[in-house]
């Protein structure tokens, strides 16, 4: 974020060139002074915090001892921990390919220039503008099976009709699933669609002079191209499904038993209602580290490597 | 937005200029978590009987008792605390006494002889060091069995008086198409059901050996296995629509005559008012099993603070919660019953005469888990126990393992 302003700023100042070189960089420093004591004490200062406090026997209050990697012992050996490390795993991967595919699918529909686009957009949008909280609320009812679709089908005469994945402790995991896509396929879809927009249509026109069917045209042409807005549409998914929580809460509890636990969920419960709060820093610098871990080399590669190159 | 800003905040800080000093010596703010429409109701009879002994109460309710006391515990660190806050009767409030963020009351219980009037366990869950750190207000007990009159009465059955009575009777309730037991399936609902099912067929002793003493051995005994094993078949007198509910759900299905029985706290009864039913009519209350009456209630406690004007305050109100006309009306609306045991009962409904009755035997009395197991070890066993109840395959003897797990780990 702060890179971002910075290069900004920059070039903004850098615009009328033939200003004198203090005055160029001391405005943007100042205005930048603020943010970045902000980040300073408020996210890495919070972070060391947090990362301290997981190797202490903490429980209500903060306490200062030093008990070594303890708290991430009991960490691992703790079921409901490694539960909800899996159940990141299952839901990151198939939310983000779920919302990848859904998204581009519908994208490449609305890019067919159909009639009432702007009313299909909509449409297509309009779940990313509720909160987790109320999607949770919504699929939880019309899953739940003495209330929702269970019942409808049922009630329609089709009386064995099964639909029972929210109740259910080796499904409930994919009712998330199926509510996160639902939420954020639209935003997937919009990013797209952007991309889209921008190809040349040219393009087009050539793969149809040399008889390229119209999905190997969008498979082999297009999303190559849409290589950047892919990969802004899966860091949104992917930090959606770091920071999950509310998904959770409004819909299963964490339930069927401990089936739907994620992570984040740990964290709070550990925090403010189980009043170990040296369990839940451990666990929030575990997915501190996890997330590093996976993150690092990617930004290794896009920032430091390339701007070695240049 | 911006003249209208500012313009508050003088306006604010004008306000807050004049009227300091007059309101600062009786003034009490109060942080709570009673937001329901029967909860605040039950507040605002401690407000105005504060209010009717001269002081001004500021009332500070923040939803769900976590966020509350998390707020409380935040403002006590960071230096602001409010006048009185409310906890439940037990070891939350345990680091803050050791901390030194809280103030006794024992002057006023001596005076108040609180220690003849209330029932054993909850004064030991809230005196540290021979002083009074809180005031309990209420008493909930926590094992009851709420039932549908009715649906027994049409089956030709009687209320279960035993755990092993309860399973044969909701199979025979099952035949006929009733829900046997109306759960509410979140952990802390499954957690509460296997403690009535633990006291009152495993006993007190177990149950306080289980929760309290962290016990391996009584873990391990063949009673528990038996409990264990009891519980297992409770899963099967559950409708399917159970996981995820909330307990108002629940007890609204014997509410409306679709589920016989609902095992919960007497706030549940606060449900059965709301519906228009009466104790002993429409629905009936009893504690299955040893008949002992597990239980627990809420408190308040006054953080430390250098304001003279709220230290008179805080001995105030210590004094307001107490008197036997308020305790009678704010239990009224609350759904518990008094602190006091000397409070005449007869004026509340069926149940509350019930529970006081109980709990005139001391051998009745059993600590809720709050009060003898740390935050900490009961959210270990409702992980294991709402495992073991959600997964159908799991035997009585891996439950078994998992609440040692349990026992050995949490803090």
């Amino acid at each position: 974020m702060a890179t971002v302003t910075v290069r900004a700023a920059a070039t903004g100042a850098a615009a009328p060139a033939a200003r004198p070189r203090i005055g160029r960089g001391l405005p943007a420093a100042l205005a930048l002074v603020p943010t970045a004591l902000i980040v300073l004490v408020v996210y890495v200062g919070c972070m060391l915090w947090t990362v301290r406090l997981s190797f202490t026997s903490s429980t209500l209050l903060p306490k200062f001892d030093f008990v070594g990697l303890a708290q991430y012992e009991r960490l691992i050996l703790n079921d409901r921990f490694v539960v909800s490390a899996q159940n990141t795993v299952i839901f990151g991967v198939l939310f983000i390919a779920g919302c990848l595919v859904l998204g581009f699918l519908l994208a490449v529909f609305i890019d067919q220039r159909v009639k009432g686009e702007g009313a299909f957009r909509t449409v297509f949008l309009f779940p990313y503008s509720m909160s987790f909280v109320v999607t949770g609320v919504a699929w939880q009812w019309f899953l739940n099976p003495g209330l929702g679709l269970e019942k409808l089908v049922r009630d329609m005469g089709f009386s064995d009709f099964t639909f029972d994945w929210l109740v259910n402790q080796e499904m409930a995991i994919y009712t998330l699933v199926i509510a996160g896509i639902w939420h954020g396929a639209g935003l997937t879809m919009a990013i797209l669609l952007a991309g889209l927009r921008g190809v040349d249509e040219d393009l087009w026109k050539a793969a149809r002079v040399d008889g390229v069917p119209p999905w190997r045209y969008y498979l082999s042409i297009v999303l190559p191209l849409l290589r950047p807005m892919v990969v802004t549409a899966t860091v949104l998914l992917a930090i959606s499904v770091v920071k999950l929580y509310d998904l959770v809460v409004a819909m299963t509890g964490g339930g069927p038993g401990i089936a739907t636990e994620v992570p984040a969920k740990f964290v709070m419960d550990h925090l403010f209602e189980r009043n170990n709060i040296a369990l839940g820093t451990a666990a929030a610098t575990l997915m501190l580290v996890t997330v590093v871990i996976i993150i690092a080399p990617w930004i290794y590669a896009r920032y430091v490597r390339s701007k070695g190159r240049r | 937005m911006g003249s209208f800003s500012r313009f508050s905040a003088c306006t604010f800080a004008f306000t807050l200029l004049c009227s300091t000093p007059v309101l600062a010596q009786e003034k009490a703010e109060v942080m709570h978590w009673w937001t329901s429409a029967g909860e605040s109701a039950a507040v605002k009879v401690f407000a105005d009987a504060y209010t009717k002994a001269g002081g001004t109460w500021v009332d500070n309710a923040i939803a769900g008792g976590v966020n509350a006391r998390a707020a409380t515990v935040n403002r006590m660190v960071g230096g602001n605390p409010p006048t009185m806050a409310q906890f439940n009767t037990g070891k939350q409030f345990d680091e803050l006494i050791e901390n030194g963020l809280l103030v006794d009351v024992e002057a006023i219980a001596q005076a108040g002889k609180w220690r003849e009037l209330m029932p054993k366990p909850i004064i030991e869950a809230t005196v540290r060091d021979g002083k009074f750190y809180a005031v309990p207000v209420n008493i909930h007990g926590q094992n009851w069995m709420f039932y549908n009159t009715k649906i027994f009465a049409d089956a030709g059955l009687e209320p279960p008086k035993t755990f092993p009575e309860l399973i044969e009777t909701g199979e025979k309730l099952k035949a006929k198409g009733v829900i046997p037991i109306a759960l509410g399936g979140q952990p802390t609902w499954e957690r509460n059901l296997f403690s009535a099912l633990l006291v009152g067929h495993g006993g007190a002793d177990l149950f306080r050996k289980i929760y309290g003493a962290r016990d391996v051995e009584a873990a391990k005994s063949d009673k528990f296995k038996e409990v264990a094993e009891l519980y297992g078949k409770m899963r099967g007198l559950v409708d399917p629509g159970s996981p995820g509910r909330n307990w108002n759900d629940a007890a609204s299905l014997v509410i409306t005559g679709k589920a016989a029985m609902h095992f919960n706290g007497d706030w549940a009864k606060g449900e059965f008012i709301a519906a228009g039913q009466t104790a002993g009519k429409e629905y009936g209350c009893t504690i299955v099993g040893e008949g002992k009456l597990v239980i627990g209630g809420d408190v308040f406690v006054f953080p430390v603070t250098k304001d003279a004007g709220a230290q008179a305050a805080q001995q105030k109100l210590a004094a307001v919660l107490l008197d036997p006309e308020t305790q009678l009306a704010f239990n009224k609306k609350k759904g518990s019953i008094p602190v006091r045991l000397d409070v005449d009962v007869s004026s509340m409904d069926a149940c509350a005469q019930k529970s006081h009755a109980v709990l005139k035997d001391p051998a009745n009395q059993v600590e809720a888990t709050e009060i003898i197991s740390t935050p900490n070890f009961t959210g270990a066993m409702q992980d294991a126990i709402t495992q073991y109840w959600n997964t159908s395959s799991m035997s009585a003897d891996a439950f078994v393992e998992k609440v040692v797990t349990a026992m050995r780990s949490a803090s």
